[in-house]
């Protein structure tokens, strides 16, 4: 079954761009790449653009209405997200645990809705 | 009462003695928990219309057991669309056994007890707290959902809700039923017994005069405590828990007088504090500190050897301030809350005098978030009243009835209030 692990952070929390603990964090990601990959859970994974690179779109009453930023105004953002292929929830769990930005900042994990064909 | 309602009871009192045992092993076999409770209801009316009449079968739990199987497959038949996983369940079932009544005792033994496997996935941490409570009330003790929700002073509607959602979240999230293995497993069990422990809080915390099944809330907890020792081959964080819900159930004459008024530990009268439970909670604590038991040290053995402490002094003059300070420093590398640093604080200034209390308080109000929370300001208060800054502590202790969201908490803490203000006043 498939999970997504949502990544949120603020923006002033973790290891900053050019400090050595910055590069110790990317190579955990990558590590969590090949370990996802080898165990064949990796389904997909990005990094996202900071949160103020976001544009909002919604569309009401015919009209669209386009805003700058992301969704909602929260202290922690979307920073990016992996698409897993776990037994259940507490393999998912597993995996979201070894992922670096979880050690300041917040992972949801949710159920990809199976849509029976 | 005539015979047949009597009958009733009996019938009612036996299943809800197995229904744990036999819920469990359902969920084992179907993997669905919704079936498997819908099944045992189904085999529930069954029993209780066929057994007042023809008694009761050699063994209960058996009968229930290969009823709600067969209801559980009729149920999977009778749904509309066969999912493929249902399909599987279908194909995979073992053959019947053929088992009469009296071949029923033989399966007594032979079922495998999953109550470990089904107390897990009822406290997983992925479902909220107060479902979590209610899931296990309702699959392990067996108490009815209309118990449960008088026990926790919500509408049955209510408490019927958080079940259904929590099962449903079990189902979409896929919550696997299985006990956690590994680096998981000493985490998880400490959510199982939180999950106890709260239950025995609310009990606990009821006063005379209310329902007797909140009171009652605290003997399902220890009973669940006892049960999880057995399947966890005495573990001992579960050892701890029981000791602690021993020591603690001793003082429930002694802590609130008959006009439902809570009585403090410094006020209560020692004499009405329960011996046997004493014995027993301070025997099942001493020896899982002396070692030989499996697993390690954890925030409810020291909890425990708190509660011991306070109740090794006749009177609360004796109590020994400094071991009980020394005690919520070792709790704290296990449970490093701004409870339990509070909690130490108040041992300090017991064991150090109210200054040291202080200078301690003032730690927590830089790091921790208690502003919300009644017993910091109490507490604070209390301390600022013994080192003789009245002004402050009157201030500190309104501002505790401001948060207190319980009446005989707060009229505890008036009456404090006028003491001091009143003294003020001489």
């Amino acid at each position: 079954m498939q999970y997504m692990l949502l990544i949120y952070s603020a923006d002033d929390a973790g290891p900053q761009p050019g400090t050595p603990e910055f590069g110790k964090m990317m190579q955990g990601y990558m590590e969590f790449n090949k370990d996802a990959t080898k165990a064949g859970t990796f389904v997909a994974g990005q990094p996202l653009q900071g949160a103020s690179t976001a544009t909002t779109l919604r569309l009401r009453n015919g009209r669209t209405e386009t805003t700058d930023g992301p969704f909602a105004e929260t202290k922690e953002t979307l920073g990016g997200y992996y698409l897993l292929n776990c037994d259940d929830l507490d393999d998912a769990l597993g995996w979201a645990a070894k992922i670096p930005t979880s050690e300041y900042g917040s992972i949801e994990v949710r159920p990809v809705m199976e849509i029976p064909t | 009462m005539n015979d047949i309602a009597s009958a009733y009871i009996v019938v009612e009192n036996i299943i809800r003695k197995e229904w744990g045992r036999v819920l469990a092993t359902l969920i084992k076999q179907f993997q669905d928990f919704e079936l498997s409770e819908d099944a045992l209801q189904d085999a529930l009316l069954a029993a209780l219309s066929t057994w007042p009449k023809n008694g009761l079968p050699d063994s209960p739990a058996a009968w229930l057991l290969t009823t709600a199987k067969r209801k559980a497959i009729d149920r999977l038949r009778r749904a509309r669309t066969v999912r493929e996983k249902q399909g599987e369940v279908l194909s995979n079932m073992e053959p019947e056994h053929s088992f009469d009544e009296e071949a029923g005792e033989q399966l007594d033994t032979a079922i495998q007890d999953e109550r470990l496997m089904l107390i897990f996935t009822c406290c997983h941490p992925a479902l909220p707290e107060q479902a979590r409570i209610a899931l296990t009330l309702k699959s392990i003790t067996g108490m009815k959902t209309s118990e449960i929700a008088r026990a926790y002073l919500v509408s049955e509607e209510t408490m019927a809700q958080r079940i259904v959602r929590a099962k449903r979240k079990i189902k979409a999230a896929n919550i696997p039923y299985k006990v956690p293995e590994g680096d998981q497993l000493d985490e998880r069990l400490a959510s199982v017994l939180t999950v106890i422990y709260l239950i025995f809080n609310e009990g606990y915390s009821a006063t005379h005069g209310e329902d007797l099944i909140r009171r009652d809330l605290c003997n399902e907890a220890i009973r669940l405590t006892e049960l999880l020792l057995t399947l966890t081959g005495d573990e001992r964080e579960v050892r701890g828990l029981l000791a602690l819900l021993l020591l603690h159930s001793s003082r429930l004459q002694a802590r609130c007088s008959i006009n439902g008024k809570l009585i403090t530990l410094e006020q209560q009268d020692r004499t009405l504090w329960d011996r046997e439970l004493i014995k027993r909670g301070l025997s099942i604590l001493i020896t899982t500190l002396t070692g030989g038991k499996k697993g390690k040290m954890g925030a409810f053995q020291i909890q425990a050897a708190i509660s011991a402490a306070h109740t090794a002094a006749a009177t609360y003059e004796q109590t020994n301030w400094r071991e009980i300070s020394m005690l919520y420093e070792k709790l704290y590398k296990y449970q490093p809350t701004p409870v339990v640093m509070l909690n130490g604080a108040v041992a300090l200034s017991f064991a150090y005098g109210p200054n040291a209390g202080l200078a301690a308080i003032q730690q927590i109000e830089q790091e921790g978030d208690l502003r919300i929370y009644q017993p910091f300001y109490a507490a604070k208060a209390d301390m600022l009243r013994r080192a003789g800054r009245i002004k402050e502590a009157l201030t500190n202790y309104r501002k505790a009835v401001e948060l207190s969201g319980n009446k005989t908490e707060r009229d505890y803490l008036r009456k404090r209030l006028e003491q001091l203000a009143s003294k003020i006043e001489q």
